[in-house]
């Protein structure tokens, strides 16, 4: 195979790749914060809530393009993933059902509803990240089955839930200042050692799922080379509990540091991913040539991109960039 | 019991008529309120921003709503309808790629400012954030349609090993019958937000709301939708048209025509009867059907008995059109008899204000009633002549459909009464009772 035949398909899942990174952080630190939502504590609510509200929709947009690529690339992978996945598929759409909506009624309806609205919300934001992590656990697996893989998944959804919670605090680190930023600041510690414990289980676990994966990463030379990803990952943590050790700071000071390191953590960890299953696109079943859809409707979708998704990065800078500074009460006026 | 396949297509008929409300509000909604936003900035006239201010509300739920259905039928394409996808996905995916790339992070990106925005960015950043995402939700009707009319009148493709193949990308998104469904649909989301401002307007009014605000927006509301259905009605009949060449069996069962005929009469009142393929109780003018479709009254109008087998379900077909065309003729006497009260003497009666207030969701009803027209009556296939809907159903357990179907439905109509309940607590909470209209100056009143 070569030429165009080979080159769309790589250049296909290198797009779907980045629209799921970008989208684990963006929409992952709004999921978080939906997360961490404290019941008890109305005031912090409201600027948690404030933090996300003129984001989470764009940031949702990228699981549209993700799951748009794959449908648009990978037409067969689409329909084996999402079939296979129907009823986990099912609870994502409920949670995020509930929480798009319930952002939106909470700001609307009477204040003696804020709060059901406002719970809508945190279960939405828990069940969401819970069946992602989920479905990602036995998307990893290659949907192989049976008990093993229904355990791996069930521990991924736990890991994926504490990433974006962790990722949700580290931007009320940021974005939110006094009482709010110093409990944020505590919640970052918790979630980042059930983060750790997450990410060291499925390195474990992974390569002796399949021997493809183990090969990947034991087999020299690369194996020195691919060190770096744990080695920086780690450093990145002990740059993060150093930072919060002394917690809070004089003026503000780096309170974009677990943010940034959380950022890192998140690309090194879908970096390994990639690299572990590439070039599957179901592991171990589909890859990316065999699920690829006509070259000519390739083509056709990747002149748009080349010309669109630029832009489309070029305004949500702008629009974070509009929004950036401590967190303010929404107001529609 | 019913089937997967069944069950399949009650779950995405529920999924995709909770989600085209909310897209029929807000495309033209959008429109409207860069109306209101350009109103403010030429005349400084505080009563259009209270209007922009009271309708952006209104506006972030119904897109919310939207939103969050939309990325459900996105997944149900994989989920249920794998088919879909492996057989025609070479020509629908990238036009669906299009609309996620050109609309939605259009709409969903420039929305935050254009809600939270207001003290950050100058007026003229807020205005244009309006406007951009106004051009984002009506890209999104623009490439959605094309698609829906590509599978309604499939062209510039090949089948190969069954699975299509596009030949020519222009031929795809403008075929033919794409041009008359973009247009019927963005001027059907024009009278839905129509009479939904004027409705909502007319509520208030009724309360005896004295804002000047809600003068404007009801006047907005009624002139806007007086200009737009006659404009609808022609359109309408042009679709209607290009139905007829390219979808005959649709016309068919819209008709209640079961056997070929000349001078075909227009059903007024009937209920098609698929048993003895005739109208009970049939109340009809006598070739008016062939009046209306051929121009002509001797006209041949092929019946439901040349597609045996291939042909829509009747009831619901005809129906549907019923109901959708008795709705723009109730729409065309509301709108047009308040349109001259308004003309005569700057006001509606309380009478006609009720008859408002009643036809707030009238759009809803027609675009439903029109959109089964068009669904129903393409089967018995989902991409016509190319792809039958029962070869594209999932092969998943009945069981896990039936319960999703159950909970989508559920939790629809949960969504839906909160979103009727928390519009009607706005409109009444926005009332104001004590204000004195302030006098419009002569520009205003020109609107």
């Amino acid at each position: 195979m070569s030429g165009e035949a080979y080159w769309l398909p790589v250049i296909f899942i290198a797009l779907m790749g980045l629209a799921v990174l970008i989208y684990a952080v963006l929409d992952g630190f709004d999921l978080g914060v939906g997360i961490l939502l404290p019941m008890g504590k109305p005031d912090h609510r409201h600027t948690m809530i404030a933090s996300i509200g003129p984001f989470w929709d764009a940031n949702e947009t990228w699981l549209v393009l993700a799951v748009g690529l794959l449908l648009i690339a990978f037409p067969s992978a689409h329909s084996a993933v999402l079939g296979y996945l129907y009823l986990p598929a099912f609870f994502l759409l409920l949670g995020l059902i509930l929480r798009g909506v319930a952002f939106d009624f909470r700001a609307k309806a009477r204040a003696d509803y804020q709060n059901r609205w406002d719970r809508c919300f945190k279960a939405g934001s828990i069940i969401a990240s819970l069946a992602q992590g989920y479905m990602l656990g036995i998307y990893v697996t290659g949907f192989s089955g049976g008990l093993l893989a229904v355990g791996f998944g069930l521990l991924s959804a736990v890991c994926v839930t504490a990433a974006y919670a962790f990722v949700g605090a580290c931007w009320l680190i940021l974005k939110a200042e006094g009482d709010l930023q110093r409990w944020a600041a505590g919640r970052a510690k918790i979630t980042a050692i059930l983060m750790i414990v997450g990410i060291v289980a499925v390195s474990a676990v992974n390569p002796f799922m399949s021997s493809e994966v183990f090969d990947k990463w034991f087999s020299l030379p690369q194996a020195l080379l691919l060190l770096l990803i744990p080695f920086v990952c780690a450093i990145l943590f002990v740059t993060l509990f150093v930072y919060l050790r002394h917690f809070p700071y004089d003026n503000d000071f780096g309170s974009w540091v677990p943010f940034a390191s959380a950022v890192g953590i998140f690309v090194l960890c879908f970096l390994a991913l990639a690299y572990s299953y590439f070039p599957y696109v179901v592991p171990g079943k589909l890859t990316i040539w065999e699920a690829a859809s006509a070259p000519e409707s390739l083509r056709f979708i990747l002149y748009g991109a080349a010309i669109v998704l630029p832009s489309i990065i070029a305004y949500t800078i702008f629009m974070y960039r509009i929004f950036r500074g401590k967190a303010q009460a929404l107001s529609y006026y | 019991m019913l089937d997967v396949f069944m069950l399949s297509r009650i779950q995405f008929a529920a999924n995709i008529t909770f989600h085209i409300l909310f897209p029929t509000i807000t495309i033209a909604l959008c429109w409207l309120l860069l109306f209101f936003k350009l109103r403010y900035s030429r005349t400084g006239n505080e009563a259009w921003m209270a209007a922009y201010r009271f309708w952006v509300k209104i506006f972030a739920l119904s897109f919310a709503l939207g939103v969050v259905s939309g990325i459900t039928m996105s997944f149900q394409f994989g989920t249920n309808w794998p088919g879909y996808m492996e057989t025609v996905g070479n020509v629908a995916g990238p036009l669906l790629g299009y609309e996620v790339l050109t609309a939605f992070f259009l709409e969903a990106t420039f929305l935050g400012i254009m809600l939270y925005g207001t003290k950050r960015v100058s007026n003229r950043v807020h205005t244009i954030a309006t406007g951009l995402v106004a051009v984002g939700t009506s890209l999104s009707a623009f490439w959605i349609l094309a698609l829906n009319s590509w599978m309604q009148t499939p062209a510039g493709f090949e089948m190969r090993d069954g699975v299509a193949f596009p030949l020519d990308w222009m031929a795809i998104i403008f075929n033919p019958s794409m041009p008359y469904r973009v247009t019927h649909m963005l001027l059907a989301s024009g009278l839905a937000a129509a009479f939904f401002v004027a409705g909502v307007s007319a509520y208030r009014l009724l309360r005896n709301d004295r804002s000047e605000e809600v003068r404007l927006t009801l006047k907005t509301g009624v002139y806007l939708a007086a200009m737009v259905i006659p404009l609808q009605i022609f359109v309408g009949d042009l679709h209607g048209l290009n139905t007829l060449e390219h979808q005959p069996a649709k016309i068919a069962a819209m008709e209640g025509v079961w056997h070929t005929e000349r001078g075909a009469p227009l059903q007024l009142f009937a209920l098609p009867n698929e048993e003895t393929q005739s109208n009970d109780y049939s109340i009809s003018i006598p070739r008016g059907a062939s009046w209306i479709l051929t121009h002509s009254g001797d006209g041949e109008i092929k019946g439901l008995n040349e597609f045996a087998g291939e042909h829509p379900p009747v009831m619901p077909v005809f129906w549907g059109f019923r109901v959708m065309v008795g709705m723009g003729m109730l729409m065309l006497l509301i709108s047009w008899s308040c349109s001259i009260q308004l003309w005569r003497r700057d006001q509606v009666s309380p009478l006609w204000q009720r008859a408002l207030v009643a036809m707030t969701f009238s759009g809803w009803l027609a675009t439903l009633a029109g959109w089964y027209v068009t669904e129903i009556g393409r089967q018995p296939f989902l991409v016509y002549g190319v792809l039958k809907t029962a070869d594209a159903v999932t092969s998943t357990a009945s069981g896990n459909v039936l319960f999703t179907a159950v909970t989508y439905v559920l939790l629809y109509i949960v969504l839906i009464v909160a979103f009727l309940h928390t519009l009607f607590y706005l409109a009444r909470k926005a009332v104001q009772n004590d204000v004195e209209p302030l006098a419009t100056t002569a520009k205003e009143a020109q609107l």
